[in-house]
């Protein structure tokens, strides 16, 4: 073999020892385990907090209200719809949860729109039903029709 | 001088080129080294998820948008989503009109008059959750990946943030975060379902017409949901293999 050729065939193992050098080195622990990307980084995902905690848990201390709500037309809503988020609340009773009296909140849903069914949800049109009342006054949004 | 041409005989041609054919699909059959890699739907046992939108419940209250952005911190610039809700108004001299006023969280209006209307809806968008994503396959570094349950998710401590991703992705569903600088999706809630919970819009929907389940157990919410409706992807056409199936989606819908 001529000696041009050794020195090349030199040059090429050497850049390829320092390539696997790097590649053993710069690859994260769990690349590959599924697939090519981090194994791991499933389980930092799905590590995440919660916040929403779901109407199951509000009902654990507020067993009265589920109750009503349970006889009403709301009754598969979860409370954290209105209420927001309650993950601090669960941890911590004085943080308190949100109590929107006002009548925006109702309209997001019940506003009259033509492109929401009119099977699915009961609309009015704010301008003409009781014009700047709070629904809440003559509708308890826990049991809004009975 | 003429020029010296080399000669190659038919034979040669035959010869060469069969074994340039013959090396490729021998290439092809060794499996570890496939330039494409796409996460198999598992047989058998394991999950495999997939979502059901029903556009005849959809009241277009923006619930699941809202509870999207708090559960995820999706910053509140409206034009960061994970998911968001389209209201489309077919108008009886035929032009489409779409909007979708901060993703539909403040709720919407109705611009025309209703009897100049043909037909008005809400489609409710968020991660396809495809079989085949552009989105993972552009990926550089290999941040972006379909999980073995289907999900495609971001490995954001590995995201460059060199925004291919957000490019490829036909349905507009990723963005980039302005603080960490890396790009940010739906995840399908992961962390919810892994605790028991359901994903957060799922769970704020008022009407349920957001449905999710494994679509390997014919008997969860969305198999089921499939079987009883007549369902279809968006844009097909790009064969992403979308796993998000609308009931009652219009052509004009895109
Ligand atoms: S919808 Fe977009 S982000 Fe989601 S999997 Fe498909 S290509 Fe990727
Ligand atoms: S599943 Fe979770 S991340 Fe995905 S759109 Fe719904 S709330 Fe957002
Ligand atoms: S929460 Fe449900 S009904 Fe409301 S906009 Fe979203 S999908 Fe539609």
């Amino acid at each position: 073999m001529p000696l041009q050729v050794k020195r090349l065939l030199l040059v090429f193992a050497i850049f390829i020892g320092i390539m696997l050098v790097l590649k053993y080195v710069l690859t994260p622990d769990s690349w590959r385990e599924y697939g090519p990307y981090r194994g791991n980084a499933i389980g930092e995902i799905a590590s995440q907090q919660a916040k929403y905690v779901q109407k199951e848990s509000c009902a654990d201390c507020h067993d009265s209200i589920a109750e009503i709500k349970s006889r009403g037309e709301h009754i598969n809503l979860q409370c954290e719809i209105c209420h927001g988020p309650g993950y601090q609340h669960v941890d911590d009773e004085n943080f308190k949860m949100e109590i929107t009296k006002n009548s925006t909140l109702c309209l997001q849903c019940h506003t009259m729109n033509a492109a929401s069914p009119k099977n699915i949800i009961k609309q009015i049109d704010a301008t003409e039903h009781n014009e700047g009342e709070e629904c809440i006054t003559c509708h308890n949004p826990h049991q809004p029709w009975l | 001088m003429a020029i010296e041409k080399e000669n190659f005989s038919r034979r040669d041609f035959i010869k060469n080129s069969s074994m340039f054919a013959g090396g490729v699909v021998f290439a092809s059959l060794i499996n570890p080294y496939k330039f494409v890699f796409a996460t198999k739907q598992p047989k058998g046992k394991g999950k495999w998820y997939g979502i059901g939108i029903d556009i005849e419940k959809c009241i277009g209250c923006g619930s699941c948008a809202r509870a999207c952005k708090i559960e995820n911190n999706v910053p509140d610039d409206p034009f960061f989503f994970r998911n968001w809700v389209e209201q489309y108004t077919i108008t009886n001299d035929e032009r489409i009109l779409v909007s979708s006023p901060n993703g539909g969280i403040d709720g919407f209006k109705q611009p025309v008059p209703e009897e100049d209307i043909y037909k008005t809806f809400f489609v409710p968008k968020m991660c396809n959750h495809c079989a085949k994503s552009p989105c993972t396959q552009v990926c550089p570094v290999g941040a972006s990946f379909e999980s073995p349950e289907g999900l495609a998710l971001v490995d954001q401590s590995y995201c460059i943030g060199c925004g291919y991703c957000v490019q490829a992705c036909p349905y507009g569903c990723r963005y980039i975060d302005p603080v960490k600088g890396v790009v940010d999706k739906c995840t399908l809630c992961y962390h919810r379902l892994e605790k028991g919970l359901d994903p957060a819009c799922m769970m704020a929907c008022p009407t349920g017409a957001r449905i999710y389940g494994d679509l390997n157990d014919k008997n969860s919410a969305v198999s089921l949901f499939l079987k009883e409706h007549n369902c279809a992807v968006l844009k097909p056409q790009l064969n992403t293999e979308s796993k998000l199936f609308y009931n009652d989606l219009s052509q004009e819908v895109h």
